[in-house]
């Protein structure tokens, strides 16, 4: 399987704090892989950094053959890659519908003038959108809940919303920042089986920043750990799972001590 | 009421009653207040009764087109009231892009008004031949409607400037920068006639052209002698009146396509706007463009109606009292900047006018409440004079008991066609 993307060498610095550390990281087409970590391990800067919202000090990102440095977060998401955020944001006064279909802006080949004059082809677009919004929104299961306001749906919906306008963009790779915080066990299984079939039906490529283990064993076909800035483990999620150093870093030294007792 | 007006055959009866009623009253009383008033209100009514809308846009049409222009060829204040409204309505609905839904405070805004007065008014009166030789000024009245558009150009060239340097900026940065902008237009209006003079300073500038009677020979066909004092505020207010609808359409046309619903994301969420694909350099240049050309056009008619302008007219407390329309009938609702527009404007050039007039009279004929008579009252003492403070007290008790507005946004709801995904 080819690279869809590649990360070398990241380095991104606050102030004195190294967010992260010459980190090295590829994504394979079709895969769903998972970054997990410690809190403040620099997981969501990584995310930031591959969306455009930070520039890293050192390092290239390259999607698809495109080096991304150096991109807008817009022309980044045109690109095909797509995101959701750890603590939702959705425009909250905008209705769900609404919300899917700012999603897609990027890929509306309207101009000002087919807007004003509401050409024939503003109406055959507009509409064309309105039904992609309303397919996409029965896929996350939103169908129903079409005219609500974003910020009047539960919790759970609001997290499906995110990733159906995440959607909308037509993303060929899509990263989601801890899609199933905050989830019963139930409703994370079902957002899982919900992420597989994205990844077939719509050959996506799938990048996860989790806490929930659960969901991170059965669903990535890949783990990469990252702690204090720096990749410190990557591999089948069994093999990661073993690994001192992430037992460590998760337990903390004596903890992996008693960890390995008893595993060994 | 609510219930009369929620069906067809009610509320059109009681609305065109209203509105005959109510026209009546103004033709019997053409000095009152109040008849002209509740004359407004009806339209109001007639705006909230619910019938289909072929009924209801020939209704509003006629009401506008017809009898609007009677009742002010009664009394000719009411039809520069009109044409005031209509101005404000205008501006109102350029901020209400700008501020209600792509969420840019924009407190200079009277600037592109400026912008568009000041375009007409050098080149429509003999103040360019100042600067330019040949003695072509003032051009020929049939320019005003090249300069209408020249005026759009204009003020959304200037928004775009503006836009340039603040598109980093949010929140309080940008309100203040916008401010200092606002200032910038006015001071410079001020300080333009030396050494080259291109605005005549504080002195201002007239006489400014009106826009030329072209329908002059067809009036003359049917026997119509033009007499310019009641042609013109008739003119006018239709010129107005076209400004605001195609503003209006505008408006709607922006609002229910992708670029309305990027400003709306912009607002919500600038950053996940950008995430999700909005270019926000171009969406709020495009915002800056399309509030300030409003203000342009109606800034060019506003000259040519005043006949004389100074930079008095284009001062901080206009972008205030433009915004504060805004506020009052709801950000990011169309019929809400239509409808805050009216109640500021109404308020300030009748209802508190009215006000002083009334207390003047009693205060003449030495009326005595409770045994005291009014003709002791302070001389100062004059609503006219306490605008601002009462137009201060009502957005502050607004912002306490309805902080959205008069008319707030209301979401459209749509229903989804079913698509090939749907399950049921």
């Amino acid at each position: 399987m080819a690279v869809l993307l590649e990360a070398l060498g990241i380095t991104k610095r606050f102030g004195g704090l190294t967010a992260l550390d010459h980190v090295d990281f590829a994504l394979e087409e079709g895969q769903i892989a998972s970054i997990i970590g410690p809190n403040g391990a620099g997981k969501t800067t990584f995310f930031n950094v591959f969306t455009g919202i930070y520039v890293p000090e050192e390092g290239t990102v390259t999607f698809a053959g495109t080096p991304l440095l150096g991109k807008r977060p817009d022309q980044i998401t045109q690109l095909g890659i797509c995101r959701t955020f750890q603590n939702i944001r959705l425009f909250s006064n905008m209705t769900a519908v609404e919300n899917v279909l700012v999603g897609m802006h990027c890929r509306v080949k309207l101009g000002l003038w087919d807007v004003l004059a509401r050409s024939p082809r503003w109406t055959r677009e507009e509409s064309a959108l309105w039904g992609r919004a309303g397919e996409l929104l029965s896929l996350v299961g939103l169908r129903p809940k079409a005219n609500e306001l974003a910020r009047n749906l539960p919790y759970g919906d609001q997290r499906r919303l995110e990733i159906g306008r995440a959607l909308a963009s037509r993303p060929s790779l899509l990263l989601l920042d801890e899609p199933t915080a905050g989830m019963t066990q139930g409703e994370a299984r079902g957002l899982m089986e919900l992420l597989r079939r994205l990844v077939r039906e719509l050959s996506l490529t799938v990048l996860l920043i989790e806490h929930n283990m659960r969901v991170v064993m059965e669903v990535s076909d890949r783990v990469t750990v990252l702690d204090y800035g720096q990749k410190i483990a990557e591999g089948q999620a069994l093999e990661v799972q073993r690994n001192p150093r992430v037992i460590e870093a998760y337990l903390g030294r004596k903890g992996a001590a008693s960890a390995g007792a008893a595993g060994g | 009421m609510r219930r009369l007006l929620s069906q067809p055959i009610p509320a059109f009866i009681l609305s065109v009653g209203l509105l005959g009623v109510t026209a009546y009253a103004v033709s019997h009383f053409p000095r009152s207040i109040v008849a002209f008033m509740l004359f407004q209100a009806s339209i109001l009514v007639l705006y909230f009764a619910r019938m289909p809308a072929w009924v209801k846009g020939p209704l509003a049409a006629v009401t506008l087109i017809v009898l609007m222009p009677v009742v002010g060829s009664i009394n000719g204040y009411y039809l520069e009231i009109a044409i005031q409204v209509g101005i404000f309505v205008a501006l109102a609905l350029g901020l209400n892009i700008v501020v209600g839904l792509a969420g840019l405070l924009d407190l200079g805004y009277v600037a592109f008004f400026a912008v568009g007065a000041y375009t007409w008014a050098v080149f429509g009166s003999p103040q360019a031949n100042q600067f330019l030789a040949g003695g072509l000024f003032p051009l020929p009245q049939w320019w005003f409607f090249v300069f209408l558009l020249l005026g759009v150009g204009m003020a959304a060239g200037a928004g775009i400037l503006l836009g340039l340097p603040v598109l980093r900026l949010h929140g309080d940065y940008l309100a203040i920068v916008t401010l200092g902008f606002g200032e910038v237009i006015r001071v410079l209006a001020n300080n333009l006639d030396k050494p080259i003079n291109f605005t005549n300073g504080p002195k201002g500038i007239t006489p400014i052209s009106r826009p030329p009677i072209f329908f002059d020979p067809a009036l003359r066909a049917v026997g119509i002698e033009p007499d310019p004092n009641v042609i013109y505020p008739l003119y006018l207010y239709f010129l107005v009146l076209a400004i605001v609808g195609v503003t209006i359409l505008v408006n709607r046309r922006m609002e229910d396509s992708h670029l309305g619903r990027a400003w709306e994301a912009i607002r919500e969420d600038q950053t996940a706007a950008q995430a999700m694909g909005v270019p926000l350099v171009r969406s709020k240049l495009l915002a800056f463009a399309c509030g300030a050309s409003f203000a342009g056009a109606v800034g060019v008619l506003f000259s040519a109606k005043q006949v004389f302008i100074n930079p008095e007219s284009f001062t901080f407390m206009e972008s205030i009292g433009v915004l504060a329309m805004v506020i009052l009938g709801g950000m990011g609702s169309i019929p809400g900047a239509v409808l805050g527009a009216t109640v500021v404007t109404v308020l300030n050039l009748q209802v508190l006018k009215g006000l002083s007039l009334w207390l003047n009279e009693l205060r003449n004929a030495g009326t005595t409440i409770f045994g005291w008579s009014l003709a002791n009252l302070p001389t100062q003492l004059e609503p006219a004079k306490y605008e601002r403070m009462v137009f201060g007290l009502i957005l502050v008790l607004m912002m306490i008991f309805r902080p959205q507005g008069i008319l707030p946004a209301r979401r459209r709801h749509r229903e989804l066609a079913d698509g090939p995904g749907e399950k049921r």
